[in-house]
């Protein structure tokens, strides 16, 4: 079963639940899906088995056969080639951080004058802690291409364990490559205007992957605004965490909840089983 | 005219909450919400739409199925895996290279323009408001994020605007990349965790590789003495000044949750400090 933890707007506890999900419940996995900033790892501390590279293809010019003709540049719809054209030379110059992959100018190239090469945009780690399995992909600083992070990291989803996405904020390109696919998807929400306006946005973006979610209200306190939402779209809550100093100061410290307060392994695994049946 | 950008890393720290302080505090300026993804700043500053206008984020592909004879060449080259059994044209997958328009024997692919949200120019009591909404699961929110900027540029040159002041978006991604460029200069604000730390590293990291010089204020300081304390060393050590601390406000949750700037909100002491930290830090 995969389960996604997502939130639309950052800084609501996603990795927190994300984490205490994890470590409370039996045979699971944990893959930190924010690729832009990942911290699960910095909760989790596990000892690393394994790092990989992820690489994205881009194109070399073989500049024996290329006559600078200008096509490459043309279907490339990311702006990512330019081909300079002087009297006796002239260059194709790249710009690898627009590059997607597609692979379109190597394969139309009229004098098949593109190669592939690769070139490396993050990494993803591998480790374990308490039986927990841990998987982090990580985007290299000023590259773009998360998404791609994020699909490499969710190749090491095994059927047979339960595993827990922890998504990237928002609700565009890299939360969705994230939340795709899951069985479940909880939405994690602050009992604030901006929370709830958040929240009404990440709902939106479940629909429209058609995936079965639940709200889980962190900084709980006054949460008439979150509640009437939940009951006019029929979502379930499925817990309460109050705002609580203490809590945020174990938070701060990177200390998992449910270490800290180990009365919450049973709340839980509570969710887990509500969820299981919820599908 | 000067360009301000509020920016955090990890989200959730109090980037539109001191985004609104700078609405209040600053005079003759121009606003702009570059977190498209989840824009807030609007539920602050209640802004009047004057124009909105349909962003078009790229192309997207669409198979003509009188055309098509299901040869699968299009499958073939697609890296995006975008196009499915059915030979329909999955709206998430597609990333609009279209290349498979070009490798279609039967030209049976039509590239439409794909509407990947909208923006808009608002009036608001701070001044003129730049702001969007991505439609949900797009992309592209770099290339909005430069869209927006634009516009504000243009407006402030109209205006003839003091400022720009950017409520940023989060993580270190091709939006922010695209909220960066050519900035005067990022305010970061963070918290005292260790994440909090551990996202404004890399943000700085960004910062540098964009020549924008950086300035730092730790929000709910109090929340961890230490961490904070820890928070100046490390940013000491890298050259980065710690311009401020704010603590762990009631208040200023109230102001939020009365979607009201602090500074508005609020006239107490907290309030005069923020104001004074605001005249140091620009």
């Amino acid at each position: 079963m995969v389960i996604s933890v997502a939130s639309g707007k950052g800084g609501t506890g996603k990795t927190t639940i994300a984490v205490s999900l994890a470590l409370s419940i039996e045979n699971s996995q944990i893959i930190d899906c924010d690729v832009e900033e990942p911290n699960a790892r910095l909760f989790l501390n596990p000892e690393i088995k394994q790092k990989i590279e992820v690489t994205s293809v881009i194109p070399k010019v073989d500049k024996e056969k290329c006559n600078l003709c200008g096509y490459c540049s043309n279907v490339c719809a990311y702006n990512a080639l330019s081909v300079i054209k002087l009297d006796s030379s002239g260059d194709v110059i790249l710009f690898p951080q627009l590059c997607h992959g597609c692979e379109g100018c190597i394969l139309l190239c009229p004098e098949k004058a593109m190669q592939k090469d690769y070139r490396t945009i993050g990494e993803i780690t591998v480790g374990s802690r308490e039986n927990v399995e841990f998987i982090e992909g990580k985007l290299n600083i000023s590259e773009v291409l998360a998404p791609k992070i994020i699909e490499e990291a969710k190749k090491f989803i095994k059927p047979d364990k339960i595993t827990i996405i922890d998504a990237p904020p928002g609700t565009s390109c890299p939360a969705v490559a994230a939340v795709k696919g899951s069985d479940f998807c909880i939405l994690v929400t602050e009992p604030t205007p901006f929370g709830l306006h958040d929240l009404e946005l990440a709902y939106e973006a479940t629909r429209a992957l058609k995936i079965k979610s639940g709200v889980i209200i962190n900084k709980s306190g006054d949460d008439q605004l979150i509640e009437e939402f939940c009951r006019k779209n029929k979502i379930h809550v499925l817990l309460k965490i109050p705002f609580n100093r203490e809590i945020a100061e174990t938070y701060s410290k990177g200390i998992p909840l449910v270490k800290a307060m180990p009365q919450y392994k049973e709340i839980f695994q509570k969710i887990y089983k509500d969820i299981k049946e919820n599908l | 005219m000067k360009q301000i950008l509020v920016i955090s890393g990890k989200g959730g720290t109090g980037k539109t909450f001191f985004t609104g302080c700078l609405a209040t505090a600053l005079h003759n300026k121009v606003l702009v919400d570059c977190d498209v993804d989840a824009a807030n700043l609007h539920l602050l500053l209640h802004p009047q739409i004057k124009q909105a206008h349909d962003f078009i984020g790229g192309k997207i592909a669409l198979i003509d199925k009188t055309k098509c004879i299901q040869c699968g060449v299009c499958k073939e080259v697609c890296k995006f895996d975008a196009i499915d059994n059915d030979f329909q044209v999955e709206e998430l997958s597609c990333e609009g290279c279209t290349i498979c328009s070009y490798v279609c024997p039967e030209k049976a692919i039509l590239l439409k323009d794909r509407v990947s949200g909208q923006y808009f120019v608002s009036e608001t009591k701070y001044g003129t408001l730049v702001h969007a909404q991505l439609g949900i699961a797009q992309e592209n929110s770099g290339k909005l994020v430069t869209k927006l900027r634009e516009l504000a540029k243009e407006i402030a040159q109209i205006e003839k605007a003091e400022y720009i002041v950017i409520d940023g978006p989060p993580g270190v991604g091709c939006p922010v990349m695209a909220s960066m460029t050519g900035v005067d200069l990022a305010i970061a604000v963070t918290e005292p965790t260790l994440s909090g730390m551990h996202d404004l590293k890399r943000l700085i990291e960004l910062a540098k590789h964009f020549k924008v010089p950086v300035k730092v204020v730790i929000n709910k300081y109090d929340l961890n003495d230490e961490m904070s304390s820890q928070m100046v060393k490390e940013l000491e050590h890298l050259g980065i000044e710690v311009c401020g601390k704010i603590p762990f406000s009631e208040e200023i949750l109230a102001s939020v949750k009365a979607c009201k700037p602090f500074l508005e909100f609020a006239k107490n002491s907290l309030a005069s400090e923020i104001a004074g930290l605001i005249d140091k830090i620009i």
